[in-house]
């Protein structure tokens, strides 16, 4: 079954009406933006959302949370999308939750996280490009426990983060899964130079350069040289958190330019009323549902544990990345010159689905995944 | 919960002791499917076997209510019976236009009567149905029929010409539309059922680019209609012609999977030495698995009579288009054997003519261009479509 329980709809309504309220463009995107804000979000609507449980939607219950799983977090996902709502939501709530689930380290920062006042980051790429096997960040013994040397970047809410898990190689080397280690650094850990990074969207995303770090061995998260399992584990919910933004954003791209398509008169017709529009508007909302029902899958298999999980994953964020672009294209196209300009919203949409796009590995890295596995 | 463990663990049981061997093997091209009907020339014993065990236990249509010869399945069993055939790569017993696009019809708008008098025929696969849609001047404008049915009292006199008649000449009866009357162009169409026996009713097979002719012409002269075969009210078709539409449309849909959900298209090709149809199979792998999971999705919304009603169109152009894509990039993967139209290896050139039959699917059924309007209009609500 691929329908939404009662409490699941609870869930995305309730979130809905939140974000469509408090998690808006002109309140937080806009707002961070113009202000220069360091963080590129607000830490008040982290604590509101707190408040309604979402921070810790996916921390086990033993641990204080709703333990809640993929799909409950997509639901939200999809809601932060529409309303481009800058957060750390997905790095902290989701993808640093799943590393950290099972483990000392989480014990030590779910309480925070739990009560927004933690935030969490993610350090995985090295280059331009996700690679994740490609990990060369070095993880030297030393002591009792380990020294990091080596560079990180797109590291989304790195300079406000309060933890940074670093994916570090122990052994093997570069191209290897085995030999990857996960890391929890502190902010202030002496040697971590952290330049905070603003990308295209205004979001933040930070650039770390680590000269032998030193930590204990009690801040490996799960176990030494075996990292590449928990680093799936975090980087499926993650790309299928992203997924589920960039089905949210095409989604609120369309229902503007559908609004606009409505109301635009040129030729003395309203646009909407041109068939080769029409044409191109159905055909993208078919590709956002498609996109939206490819996603869930993804999180339901995640949530079951199912082997099809990773293959299903690499489907949805290859689909949304594909599909969000393309809504985002035809929504500035079809606003013609007011969608050019930094006073209509629709170019924020424009900005935002590059750059998720690309987190956690953009379209082509996933097909690239499915051609991989399905051959 | 139990209950459907202990229907699971039945169905496998009797799927076990009753599907022959034979129709457990995949179906090696379209020939193989088992239309019945009077005259269909079963292929093997096993194939008249599995329609005859299945229809007797109405397990043809599961989710058919009992009284009509159906499987009075709820949705749950339904899909139990459909996962335990899968599971054992059980063939489907009928291929059926009564199946897919008729019986939703009938039990929607027919009379007691005519539910009982055609269904359980529909479910044993006893009668073969063809669909009398499009005519030569009405195609993507369906509503413009011209086909006449005179009102003589006790009966209809049908005059015209229908064409694209999918396998008219080996059908036993036709759901037919027809003009009762000129004086609105939805409102004075109705839908008729007759014998493609009856006096009048003659068939010309229509050769395609595929070489096959699975089309025909089909043509009415005087032909004599009981007034008990007309389903619905007189000049209220239309509303019964979209509803069996939104069938067809969710069963021409389900041709995009191809085999895509089991079996993705890179691994059906095999190895593939050029850089770039490579990606091309890579991205047209993410959108097929992406179409299945909308399928299941979509499924599940109609069972739970979720759907919007236009969200057929949607997955009709979906589907369509995908297949089209699907079997170019078989033709480029297959290079020059794959244009061979007649040869051994070729299996009398398999490849090709599929791809030229898929040309069809976004055509048939409504073209692409008529489902985006649907959708642009119905779902959309965009000015003026």
């Amino acid at each position: 079954m691929t329908l939404l329980t009662d409490d699941q709809r609870q869930l995305a309504d309730m979130t809905r009406s939140f974000l469509a309220e408090e998690g808006t463009i002109k309140k937080q995107l806009r707002h961070w933006r113009d202000i220069g804000c360091k963080d590129g979000f607000g830490h008040g609507l982290w604590k509101q959302m707190a408040e309604l449980g979402l921070t810790g939607l996916a921390i086990p219950e033993e641990d204080g949370g709703l333990g809640l799983g993929a799909t409950e977090a997509a639901l939200v996902m999809e809601e932060v999308g529409r309303n481009l709502t800058p957060s750390p939501f997905l790095t902290t709530a989701l993808v640093a939750v799943e590393a950290l689930k099972g483990t000392e380290q989480g014990k030590r920062w779910f309480p925070g996280i739990i009560a927004g006042e933690t935030v969490a980051a993610f350090a995985v790429d090295e280059g331009p490009h996700h690679r994740p096997r490609q990990i060369a960040l070095e993880a030297r013994r030393s002591g009792n426990g380990f020294a990091l040397s080596g560079t990180k970047q797109f590291v989304v809410h790195g300079a406000s983060a309060d933890v940074i898990l670093v994916a570090a190689r122990t052994a093997g080397s570069a191209g290897e899964a085995e030999g990857l280690t996960l890391f929890a650094v502190p902010r202030d850990a002496a040697g971590l130079e952290i330049e905070n990074v603003t990308l295209a969207d205004s979001s933040k995303a930070a650039r770390l350069t680590l000269s032998n770090v030193a930590v204990d061995a009690d801040a490996v998260v799960g176990e030494v040289d075996h990292g590449f399992e928990p680093l799936r584990r975090a980087m499926r919910v993650g790309r299928t958190g992203a997924a589920a933004e960039m089905v949210g954003l095409a989604s609120g791209a369309s229902t503007m330019t559908l609004d606009y398509l409505k109301q635009r008169k040129q030729f003395g017709k309203l646009i909407g009323e041109f068939q080769v529009l029409q044409h191109r508007a159905a055909h993208l909302f078919g590709e956002i549902e498609i996109a939206r029902a490819a996603t869930w899958k993804a999180a339901e298999l995640v949530d079951k544990g199912d082997d099809r999980a990773g293959l299903m994953t690499h489907v949805a964020k290859a689909k949304a990345g594909r599909v969000s672009a393309l809504a985002v294209q035809e929504a500035v196209q079809m606003h013609g010159g007011i969608g050019m300009t930094d006073e209509h919203d629709i170019g924020l949409y424009m900005k935002r689905e590059k750059v998720l796009d690309a987190l956690f590995g953009d379209s082509n890295y996933h097909a690239r995944m499915v051609r991989m596995l399905a051959a | 919960m139990a209950d459907l463990e202990t229907f699971r663990e039945q169905t496998r049981a009797w799927l076990e002791a009753n599907c022959p061997p034979e129709m457990r093997t995949p179906m090696r091209s379209e020939d193989d499917a088992c239309w019945g009907g009077r005259h269909f020339k079963f292929q093997s014993e096993a194939q008249e076997q599995w329609l005859r065990v299945m229809g007797e236990k109405g397990w043809t249509v599961p989710d058919w209510p009992a009284a009509y010869g159906g499987g009075g399945l709820s949705p749950a069993e339904t899909k139990i019976l459909k996962e335990e055939m899968k599971a054992i790569g059980a063939r489907n017993p009928l291929s059926s236009f009564g199946i897919s696009m008729l019986g939703p019809a009938l039990l929607k708008y027919g009379t007691e009567e005519q539910k009982k008098r055609f269904l359980p025929e529909i479910a044993r696969g006893e009668i073969r149905w063809c669909q009398g849609y499009s005519e030569p001047g009405a195609g993507s404008d369906l509503a413009g029929l011209q086909t006449k049915a005179e009102d003589m009292g006790d009966h209809y006199l049908v005059n015209g010409q229908k064409v694209w008649t999918s396998y008219a000449d080996k059908a036993d009866w036709i759901f037919c539309l027809v003009r009762t009357s000129t004086e609105s162009k939805h409102g004075g169409i109705s839908f008729l059922l007759f014998d493609m026996e009856s006096e009048g009713v003659s068939t010309k097979p229509i050769l395609l680019i595929s070489g096959y002719s699975p089309f025909c012409e089909t043509f009415f002269d005087n032909v004599r209609v009981p007034k008990d075969q007309l389903v619905g009210e007189v000049n209220r078709g239309w509303n019964v012609a979209k509803y069996l539409l939104g069938h067809e449309r969710e069963m021409i849909s389900g041709m995009g999977l191809g085999s895509g959900t089991s079996k993705t298209l890179a691994q059906s090709l095999g190895e593939i030495d050029d850089a770039i149809l490579a990606a091309e199979v890579a991205l047209f792998d993410v959108d097929a698995l992406a179409f299945a999971a909308m399928s299941e999705h979509f499924i599940d919304q109609l069972k739970a009579g979720e759907a919007h009603p236009a969200m057929p169109s949607m997955m009709k152009y979906a589907g369509t288009e995908l297949n089209k894509k699907r079997h170019e990039l078989i033709m480029a993967a297959g290079g020059s054997d794959a244009l061979e139209w007649e040869s051994e290896r070729s299996r009398g050139g398999k490849a090709p003519r599929e791809w030229l039959r898929t040309k069809a699917n976004s055509i048939e059924g409504g073209t692409s261009e008529v489902q985006l309007g649907i959708v642009a209009k119905h779902i959309l609500q965009l000015p003026g479509a």
